[in-house]
């Protein structure tokens, strides 16, 4: 299953690798990972998107909560969540197909950033399905490159994920 | 008021209440090693940055308080890998300072510069690269918390050779907050009563207990527990000697070299408790079939540990020895099933004394000497009174068979990680912190030569260990392995040369006895542990014996090979 995991984490040098060197070391897999500051300049949250069954996910959960420069970590399995993330497409643009991409995108509410005689590039942004959607039907127009940024997640309404000083972190049975 | 780095360093040793560190120095440390001239903290000057840590590894086994090391930076550094990852794999409380080239030339590819930080990552439970030395008081202080809270591990700090030199206002903090870090040593009351609740409605209850006994000190609380609820013991091996080993209802270790009752009784039992330990493909052998009729309760301070490697019906994150207690206050609330239950589980205590009986952990005598009656012999002479070393391979698996572990902080051995060399210089920390017991460490004629420089620094500094060799002429566990899985195909296994070591103790001005015979072996062993010095014996043994009883790799417990 797919897993979207949100962690906070000291915004210190080296934590990166801490984070990612415990995935490789132990053979979890990374789907992708984004990471920048929040709102609080000493904590940075880095969002993980990972496969696993359910006793995987839950020792990621208890690895992460273990590193000293974790300082909260989220599955927002467990919570009502908004995810999106955005892609870039470089598409072959013709004669023939320069409608249908402009109709795909429109549909799909991107923008064309980009035009160069042979080429149009688009932005979607979306969630993970949206955008698989999306590429799947711009395949057969011809992509010839694309860059995705990977998952972004927010927990719905007014809860937030936060640094809370009390409770000791994966302190939970089991 | 201020100093500098390589001062800071010395006083928040001080702080820290460091009476010994074990060191290796180089260009990177210069500054450290001059501020500890004449400093009221002793020095042990190693002969490998490795037996460094193994030595700080074994004063912090058999102490309980943190060890701490010093090298240089680069090869000095990367010399130290294999002593942490050691420590880390079996819970090891280090601080292991290492020098770095200065701050301007890191990613430089300076002379002697190595990302020691990036290498150690996955094998310390933290670690530091000071930038700025204002940071370090705070750096050390929090090394040290961390390193012994919890579940303990070592701790690298890495410090370039500018910041050790840099000066900075000292003032040692007096607390630590580190949000990111707060050790759960509380359990759960709920769950303490689950489980409580699902021992006294056992019929074949049993205890299995790890390292996490003598981390938490829980020995007392361990013995009063399975006392109070008649529970039979298998200890891990790093388990030894958090209960008694000649006590009735212990079993033995239990796992690949494990004893027929022990691993007959995990693999039959209805209930499991496993107190500190951490359910090791060595102990549980093939999984799917480790105590698979038993609805399993599992203490352990690391919730990592817990469902990691076996599914858990009760999880119990805390410290061993509270969580222990509060299971005890428990079980007296319950003095009338309590009655009923020692009755429930009569037969099953009967069986396992039967398995005892009939399967006990033996060896036959032959021409040649066998290495288990020198390990009798220690124990008859020592009983269970000395610090016991190991290295690894056989010697470990026999020492952990026939010596009876009485005490917790008596065994050195690297479990986890395994690791050959390991025991003389964690011998030596053992006898630098304890100068008046009795350390032996029981070798191998293969393991010894991976630490033997260190009967120089044994020498120097009148450290008194035994190193009891038990010379087979090969690496014998491998050996072993190649005989029952490998048709005899004997490759890079023999030691087809190996020093006298009687001659080359005495060429390092420690003392050499041999053994040839069964005879010889109370006498000598006699004179060498009263002889008050370092000293070596090379004991010759049947090259051919083999450990057992012996459960295949990935096999299930009860499929050992006996004899
Ligand atoms: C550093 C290291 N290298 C290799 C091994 C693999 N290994 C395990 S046991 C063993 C043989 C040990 O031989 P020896 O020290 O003579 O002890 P014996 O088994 O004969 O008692 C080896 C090579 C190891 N455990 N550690």
């Amino acid at each position: 299953m797919r897993h979207i995991i949100s962690v906070l984490v000291e915004n210190e040098f080296g934590v990166l690798a801490r984070v990612a060197g415990l995935f490789s070391g132990r053979g979890f897999n990374i789907e992708s990972l984004c990471v920048a500051e929040t709102l609080d300049p000493t904590v940075s949250a880095m969002t993980i998107a990972t496969r696993g069954s359910e006793a995987i996910l839950e020792q990621i959960l208890k690895q992460l909560n273990k590193l000293i420069n974790v300082i909260k970590v989220v599955d927002f399995r467990d919570l009502e969540h908004v995810s999106r993330e955005m892609v870039l497409v470089k598409i072959n643009a013709t004669e023939r197909n320069r409608e249908e991409i402009l109709r795909m995108t429109e549909i799909f509410r991107g923008r064309v950033i980009d035009v160069s005689a042979k080429t149009y590039t688009v932005e979607i942004t979306g969630t993970e399905d949206k955008i698989k959607a999306f590429l799947t039907l711009v395949k057969p127009l011809g992509v010839k490159e694309l860059v995705r940024t990977g998952s972004i997640a927010m927990i719905r309404g007014e809860k937030m994920i936060q640094v809370s000083e009390k409770e000791p972190k994966g302190g939970t049975d089991g | 008021m201020r100093k500098n780095g390589a001062q800071i360093f010395v006083e928040a040793l001080k702080m820290e209440g460091v009476d010994t560190i074990f060191c290796y120095p180089g260009g990177a440390v210069l500054y450290i090693t001059d501020a500890l001239y004449g400093a009221d903290v002793r020095q042990i000057l190693v002969r490998h940055e490795q037996g460094a840590v193994h030595a700080a590894d074994g004063y912090a086994r058999a102490s309980g308080r943190v060890g701490v090391a010093l090298v240089t930076s680069g090869p000095g550094a990367t010399n130290t890998v294999t002593g942490i990852a050691s420590a880390y794999m079996d819970s090891v409380p280090l601080v292991v300072f290492s020098g770095q080239v200065g701050t301007m030339l890191i990613g430089n590819d300076a002379f002697q510069e190595a990302d020691i930080v990036g290498i150690t990552r996955p094998c310390t439970k933290h670690n530091y690269l000071v930038k700025d030395v204002r940071d370090l008081p705070r750096i050390i202080k929090e090394a040290f918390y961390i390193a012994r809270s919890g579940r303990p591990g070592p701790v690298l700090i890495d410090i370039p050779k500018d910041v050790s030199a840099a000066m900075a206002e000292f003032k040692y903090p007096e607390k630590v907050h580190i949000r990111g870090y707060q050790p759960t040593y509380a359990g759960h009351p709920g769950q303490i009563k689950r489980a409580v609740k699902l021992i006294l409605a056992a019929k074949k209850p049993v205890l299995y207990a790890g390292g996490g006994i003598i981390t938490s000190e829980a020995a007392d609380e361990l013995l009063a527990f399975a006392e109070a609820l008649s529970l039979p013991v298998a200890n891990t091996l790093m388990g030894l000697g958090g209960f008694p080993g000649i006590h009735p209802q212990f079993l033995g270790m239990l796992g690949m070299h494990g004893t027929y009752a022990a691993n007959m009784a995990v693999t039959q039992c209805d209930v499991l408790i496993a107190i500190g330990a951490r359910f090791d493909d060595r102990a549980t052998g093939r999984t799917d079939s480790f105590a698979s009729h038993a609805k399993i309760i599992h203490v352990d301070i690391d919730p990592t540990s817990i469902s990691k490697n076996i599914r858990v019906d009760v999880p119990i994150v805390g410290d061993a020895k509270n969580v222990m207690k509060k299971m005890l206050e428990a079980v007296e609330e319950e003095k009338a099933t309590l009655r009923e239950y020692k009755q429930g589980i009569a037969e099953w205590l009967s069986l396992l004394a039967d398995w005892k009986k009939k399967y006990p952990l033996g060896y036959t005598k032959g021409k040649l000497l066998k290495p288990q009656y020198v390990i009798e012999r220690i124990y008859e002479l020592t009983k269970g009174k000395a610090i016991i070393a190991t290295e690894v391979g056989q010697n470990q698996m026999w020492t952990a068979q026939f010596y009876k572990f009485m005490k917790p902080r008596t065994i050195l051995t690297s479990g986890g990680l395994g690791t050959m060399g390991y025991g003389f210089p964690a011998a030596l920390g053992a006898q630098a912190a304890h100068p008046d017991m009795l350390v032996v460490d029981i070798a191998g004629d293969g393991s010894i030569q991976m630490n033997i420089q260190e009967l120089a620094t044994a020498v120097q500094y009148c450290l008194p260990v035994k190193v009891v060799i038990l010379n087979n002429g090969c690496l014998g566990m491998v050996r072993q392995w190649q005989q029952f899985f490998y048709e005899k195909r004997y490759s890079c296994s023999l030691l087809q040369c190996t020093p006298d070591f009687v001659k080359l103790a005495e060429a390092y001005g420690a003392v050499g006895y041999a053994i040839e015979d069964e005879k010889e072996v109370d006498k000598v062993l006699k004179k060498a542990f009263s002889n008050g010095r370092p000293t070596f014996i090379d004991v010759h043994v049947d090259p051919e014996e083999c450990v057992y009883p012996m459960v295949p790799a990935g096999a299930p417990l009860d499929q050992m090979v006996l004899v």
